[in-house]
Order: C-alpha cells, then structure tokens, then sequence
C-alpha cells in the first residue's frame, strides 16, 4: 500500500504527502531516516492519506514520530478539524477514551530503594488490581457512577482517594467539561460499575523508574525532578466503559455517514459533523469516558502511595508522592488556534498523541506555565520513559501535539512467536528491572525488540522544536495484566 | 500464540498479522459457518482452545437466541461479533456453541449456548476490546466464504 504513495522529504524531521485524489489537505509524517524507512512495513501512511479525506479538515493530516498501523486512524496520528464544517470521529480517538499517562514524584532516591524494589513490586502487583477484565475494590451506585462521569479525577480527591493538589497538576484539571451520562449506553455503564482503580491488561503498565539523566535543569527543577530520584509512570485508561462508548457510537456512526453520504475510505473513520445532534452526543459520551480515565488514574495513584507507605514503612510526608502530571494522549479536544492569522476554535483528534503546549499557555499548569506543558512519554515495558516540555512550535505546526511512545514496529503475533524459548522477564531482570505480568503472552508481546528505540522517537520530537528534552527516567520494576 | 498452524488445518480461520492489534480472517463453507467459526475463533482468541472443545460437566449450560441487523453483510457480520464479545466482555457469558439459523446479507438468528465466565475454569490468554471495522471485508469464494476482521487488543 505504502509504496504507491508518494512520500516527500521536506526537512530532516518531516515527511510530506502531497494531495491527491480526494485528500482535503496535504499529510505531513514527523520521521527522521532512521524511523522512514519503518513505514514501509505497514499501512501507517495510508492512513494518514484516509484522515485527509474526511470533512472540515484543517491544513494537514500528521503523524507522530511514533507512529504505525492502527485502525481508521494511524496510531500516532493528529488531525484538527473546524467546528461547522468539520466531524468528529470516535475511532479517531479509540477505544480507550483518554488513556493516558500520570508521573508521579517521590523523596525517595534510588539509593534508598535499591534493597526493596522485590518486595515493592509484589506489594504493588498484589495490591492493584491487573489483567483483562479485572474489577477493583471500588464497587460504583448509579448515582455515583454519575458523579465519576462529570466530575473526574475530583470524585475521587472528594471520596479520599489522594488530594486537591494533585489535581493542579492533571490535564484540564482532571475533568472534561460537558460530560453527560445520559448519553452514555446502559452497557457503558454497566462495565464501567467494577473497574474504577484498575489497571487493566494489554500495553497498560505500572512501572518505579528512576530519574537516569537531566538535559534541562531548569525545567526538571520546576517540575520537581532530579538525578536519582524514585518516580512513578502510570499508563492506563477508560476500562470497558471507554471501550462501549467509542462502540455504541461508532456503529451509528457508521450507519449515518451512510445517511449523510460521507465518504470514508475505511469504515472505521466513521464520524459525524461536530455541529450535529450525533456529533454532539459522542463528545458528551466522550467526556464521561475521559473523566473516568482521571479518576481511575487518581484512584490508581493513591493506590500506589499506599503500597509505597506500607512497604517501605514511611509516612506520607516522608515519601512525598506528588503529581508530576497526567496526560492523556487518546482525546478530541476543541482548542483554540492560529490557522492564517486568524485564532479558531478546533477539534483536535489525537490519537496516540500528546498534548505539548508551550510556557505562557492558559491551559498549562499555574505552576509549569514559565516553562511550558510536561510532556510524558512512555517507552515500551521496562525501558523507562521520557519526560519533555512543550515548545512554541508545536502550536505553529502540530496543533499543540507530540508523540505518545516508542510505537510498535513488530506485530503482536510475530513479537509472541520470536520470543518463544526466551525468558522476557529473566532477560528484563538481567537488566535490572523487576517485571510480574499476569501472562507470559502479555510479556512476550511487550518485548523491547517490537518498539521503535524511544531514542529515535523523541530526538525528532526535539530536534523539530516540537517539545524538548527534559529527563530521562530508567524502570527499575513493571507490573502489567 | 494461538496455535495459528493447527486452526489452518482446520480452516475455522487463521491469524493475520497487524502491528498494533490482531487480524483474524475466518473461514466457512457456506455463509451459516462462517458466522459460527467467527464465535469459535473470537473465543479461542481470547480463553484459548479448551473452552470451545470441552464443556464442563459441573456447568449448567443456558442457551440464548441473539437477532442481529445491519446495513450489509460486512456491517452485519461486524455488529454479530459486537454482539458475541458484548455477551462476554459485558455479561461475563462464554460461548461454547453458535447455531446460525437463519442468516441473510442484513440479519440474523442465532441459537447461543454458553456458560458464565469463571475465572478459575476459564484461562485468559487475551483481551480483545474491540471488533473494529478497519480492513473489514466479507467476500464469497470457490470453496465459500471468508470474513476479515481486526480486533483492537
């Protein structure tokens, strides 16, 4: 498929694809030689060319550096649209609405875990619930589950699950405005009702990394980070309910763009315009999905800090466990943008992505907006992760987005088949990295050779100006499903 | 992972890669096998082989009859395993048996016999969030019919 498109070099960092065809606007792929040459291997830039047909577009169809062959749209994949002439596409945001990812700090240094970290890690594997369909030890009432969905992560700061500082620090403040349950199928609901506080299975992790390197002083000062210390990635999402809401919508949604006459080149691009009862319903429905991803989060930090109390026998003010921050990177957002000179309100799709907004930005934390947005990047299990800042930028050229990963370059399938006969977790504990997976299977597939190198991703990201540098953080343990 | 050489031999379907999820195409002589191999294949995807090939006698098997409409015949063969991974993933029902009764390009009926998931019985080998209507394609060939689907896992 890839090769019959033609792709462009337009600078070190960028790809273009030049419209053609039914292509609204042009597609641009932020890739540097090492990472180009991985598009051939799948269907990633053909999607990128689907994105570009769908209605009310606005100036480009991009891709993350981390991107690869997702359904409807490319993993990895941003695209804005205009409010009265554009749609909104579940499948542009996912399954897993708001899945994201929360970096938690400590006092701790890696000095004063180095003893521990077999122990901490069993705590934390027996006290957070894991693995497919896994159901927490919070048990949601109607009226209750109602609350999760419009308020967010603040139900669960109100119901004693962490406190009111923790939500300066979340995207948007932990809750998206407009959320209303009734837009939300009974189904939703019912499998939202057990799995508040659950990890989950799959790519999801809990991983105690350490901060290895700074290349920003002044920006990990302010984000409270420095050489040594003990922090904390979480990456996980809307559970099932996230994953009935983008189902139930996306199959009206594919019977109305037959309605409406909306051509999609793939089925899975379903969407509806923004400025439609439909289209509206979905982002009300969206909203309850994202605002039970922060509270699942917050619920699986507090979690968190309570095994790290017991385990390690300190009082919270010894350990200190602050927020960082928590991104999401499967969201569509309205923000405000400069497209020719003129600020407009847009829906941006990110899927796959990261919202990297720079230092001055309203939406950027009271506390963060000298230097600008931390941007969390996650490398696959037991690699560690990346934390960036935002760049001016990244408005200018990526709709205030970055990459979300390392993203995968091996199929699940052939990952399972060439780590057949090897020990993923003793190889990981050879490294030094304590790893308890519910399913060998889960391991395998998660293996460090299926991922791009993390490296290669985030240096297009920086060398672009899109987001810079900031720290590298080391995993020291992993629990997954 | 799933054994992809023995379910060849057996033309109930076979894998197909995809970076980031799972493909699956699904194999049946006639439309009818094609909907009842597209059970037996989700299933085995995610509990493994043993639960469509050995019942448990300590379980009180139910039945269940599921209607299911769409647009076409892709739409309807998407929004039937919609339906089939709903009754597990949201009702925690597992299901052993799948009798298409009647089946046209826009609806079907099916008699379902299933037993409740339980943990202990039921291994999980994989988490399928999704039946996704990406690369969706229901075709007839010489020998019958084959059905592609990717699954967001």
């Amino acid at each position: 498929m890839t090769s019959e498109i033609k792709i462009e070099r337009i600078d070190e960092n960028r790809l273009l694809i030049p419209k053609s065809g039914g292509m609204k606007v042009p597609g641009i792929i932020y890739a540097n030689e090492n990472i180009q040459h991985l598009l051939k291997t799948d269907e990633s830039a053909k999607q990128v060319v689907n994105v570009a047909h769908l209605p009310g577009i606005v100036s480009y169809s991009l891709a993350m550096p981390d991107v690869h062959w997702g359904y409807g749209f490319p993993i990895g994949g941003v695209a804005a649209f205009d409010l009265s002439t554009g749609v909104v596409s579940p499948g542009g945001v996912g399954y897993d609405i708001n899945c994201g990812c929360r970096l938690m700090a400590t006092k701790l240094t890696l000095f004063d875990v180095k003893d521990k970290i077999q122990d901490l890690t069993l705590a934390l594997y027996q006290h957070i619930p894991t693995g497919v369909g896994s159901t927490g030890h919070i048990k949601l009432a109607g009226k209750d589950q109602k609350k999760v969905l419009i308020e967010g992560a603040n139900w669960a700061i109100v119901n004693g699950f962490g406190s009111p500082e923790d939500l300066e620090t979340t995207e948007d403040g932990g809750v998206m405005a407009g959320a209303d349950p009734e837009r939300v199928s009974a189904r939703a609901l019912e499998r939202g009702k057990q799995q508040l506080g659950t990890l989950g299975a799959g790519n999801h992790f809990l991983e105690v990394e350490f901060v290895q390197e700074i290349f920003d002083e002044k920006v990990a000062a302010a984000f409270g980070l420095q050489k040594d210390q003990i922090v904390v990635m979480i990456h996980t999402g809307s559970r099932g309910l996230g994953y009935q809401i983008c189902d139930d919508y996306l199959a009206a949604m594919v019977k109305h763009a037959r309605e409406t006459g909306i051509e999609l080149p793939d089925r899975q691009l379903a969407c509806a315009y923004l400025d439609s009862p439909r289209g509206r319903d979905y982002l009300a429905a969206m909203a309850c999905g994202a605002n039970y991803a922060w509270a699942n989060r917050q619920v699986l930090m507090h979690l968190t800090r309570e095994v790290f109390e017991k385990t390690l026998h300190l009082t919270p003010r010894q350990l200190g466990m602050r927020l960082v921050y928590d991104v999401c990177h499967n969201i569509a957002k309205i923000e405000e943008f400069n497209i020719e000179g003129v600020n407009k309100k847009l829906c941006v799709h990110r899927k796959g992505a990261t919202r990297a907004f720079p230092a001055g930005h309203e939406s950027v934390p009271v506390r963060y907006r000298g230097v600008g947005q931390p941007v969390l990047i996650p490398g696959n299990m037991g690699t560690g992760s990346y934390v960036m800042v935002g760049q001016p930028k990244a408005m200018e050229e990526t709709f205030g987005s970055a990459c979300h990963g390392a993203g995968r370059v091996m199929s699940r399938t052939q990952a399972v088949k060439s780590s057949r006969g090897r020990s993923i977790s003793r190889e990981m504990a050879d490294r030094g990295v304590v790893i308890m997976a519910g399913s060998r299977g889960t391991l395998g597939e998660e293996m460090p050779e299926a991922y791009k190198k993390l490296e290669d991703v985030v240096q297009v990201m920086h060398e672009s100006g899109i987001a810079k540098k900031v720290a590298k953080l080391t995993a020291l343990a992993c629990i997954k499903g | 992972m799933c054994d992809a050489h023995i379910d060849l031999e057996m033309k109930k379907y076979k894998l197909i890669d995809h970076t980031a999820d799972i493909g699956c195409e699904i194999f049946g002589k006639t439309k009818k096998e094609l909907f009842a191999n597209s059970v037996v294949a989700l299933f085995e995807l995610m509990l493994g082989r043993r639960t469509f090939s050995e019942t448990n006698e300590t379980t009180e098997l139910e039945t269940k009859s599921l209607t299911v409409e769409g647009i076409d015949l892709e739409d309807l063969f998407i929004n039937f395993l919609r339906e089939i991974l709903y009754l597990f993933n949201g009702e925690g029902w597992v299901v052993v048996d799948c009798q298409p009764l009647q089946v046209t390009n826009k609806h079907i009926v099916a008699q379902l016999t299933g037993e409740p998931y339980i943990g202990t019985r039921h291994q999980m080998k994989m988490e399928i969030k999704a039946v996704t209507y990406h690369g969706l394609s229901v075709k007839k060939t010489k020998t019958g019919w084959v059905g592609r689907v990717i699954y967001d896992i």
